[in-house]
């Protein structure tokens, strides 16, 4: 849109938090869906996984049981995309008997104070 | 930053976790959230704990809704009309909602 | 101040659509501009003209509209959670368009907020 025209260039930071498991209801999947999407506009694009977020980052994943899509494989793409950033709450791994190896993808596993110090950096964050 | 809670403390973590991330944020208990405001609860403590050390604001026409008057709130936090919710986004920049 | 809004919630379900919709009046009359809210998830549930409300009852996807006609508010309804909720041009309210979500991505960039109502 023309009124737009002004701001292009503009890179913000932008942050994916998550905290709702998988399957369960869309939010898991509706949030990749729109982290694919800001690939293209060239912003710095991080992801948080918090309470049952963590959840969505599960190996051995198979929703095929249940006739639904398996997306949990599009978190090892997201490199592809220059996405990076994936930061997974300590405490919430922890609090649900998982560890590193039980994640489909690489993380960074943040503390609280950590996690809430990326947060507050942020410009824009979006909350599924 | 600032930070939105709407569902009752009492059926979901979601005020819970947005405290443990809070650091010097401001937070905003809007819809169901605003019972987290009232005294003699579960978590009243914890909240007036909260109130003393950062920004805690309930939302007065949720509260109204509710039959929650504006004098029986946890002291500190400070009710705020629809117009108030909009300066405190402008005030203290990106809201982050704990859905 | 641009607000942009995203709205994840159906109405007449959960408050959110509610919310969404006093705090981007509130920020209209106070001058500042909601250049667009995106309707996303059941959400999109927003844009359906086909809704009748009982009489004594609020018309949510009325006032978005009128919203939109006062203040040239752009009404965007994401295309692939409305398909598959079979929100069409069709049945789409005054104001309201279908796009991608790249309109959502964009706001969050153009507007000086983006704030979230959701369940």
């Amino acid at each position: 849109m023309d009124e737009f025209e002004d701001d292009a260039g503009v890179i913000k930071r932008f942050m994916f938090v998550n905290r709702k498991a998988p399957h369960g209801t869309i939010y898991a999947l509706e949030s990749l869906e729109v982290v694919l999407i800001s690939a293209a506009f060239d912003q710095d694009v991080s992801l948080a996984f918090l309470d049952d977020g963590v959840y969505q980052l599960r190996k051995d994943q198979d929703p095929a049981a249940v006739d639904m899509k398996n997306f949990s494989r599009t978190y090892r793409a997201l490199e592809g995309y220059d996405i990076e950033k994936l930061y997974v709450c300590k405490d919430s791994l922890a609090e649900r008997g998982l560890t590193e190896e039980d994640l489909v993808v690489d993380v960074e596993v943040l503390d609280r104070a950590a996690m809430a110090r990326t947060m507050a950096e942020q410009d824009v964050v979006l909350s599924f | 930053m600032l930070h939105t809670v709407n569902k009752s403390p009492f059926r979901t973590n979601d005020l819970q976790s947005c405290l443990r991330h809070l650091g010097d944020g401001a937070l905003l208990l809007i819809e169901d959230a605003v019972y987290a405001a009232t005294p003699g609860t579960r978590v009243a403590d914890q909240v007036e704990q909260v109130a003393s050390q950062n920004a805690v604001y309930v939302l007065a026409n949720d509260l109204q809704a509710r039959g929650v008057s504006q004098d029986q709130l946890i002291p500190g936090v400070k009710p705020v009309d629809y117009q108030g919710f909009v300066e405190l986004v402008v005030e203290h920049g990106t809201p982050q909602a704990w859905l | 101040m641009k607000f942009g809004i995203l709205v994840n919630e159906g109405p007449y379900q959960h408050q959110a659509a509610d919310s969404a919709y006093l705090f981007a009046k509130a920020a209209l009359e106070m001058g500042h501009e909601v250049p667009r809210v995106f309707f996303y998830m059941d959400g999109v549930n927003n844009a359906n003209k086909l809704q009748e409300p009982q009489q004594d009852d609020r018309n949510v996807v009325q006032r978005w509209s009128e919203l939109a006609e006062s203040h040239e508010v752009d009404l965007v309804v994401c295309v692939a959670a409305a398909l598959r909720r079979g929100i069409k041009d069709e049945i789409l309210a005054p104001g309201f368009r279908i796009s991608g979500l790249g309109q959502l991505v964009e706001i969050g960039v153009e507007a000086d907020r983006l704030v979230t109502f959701g369940d």
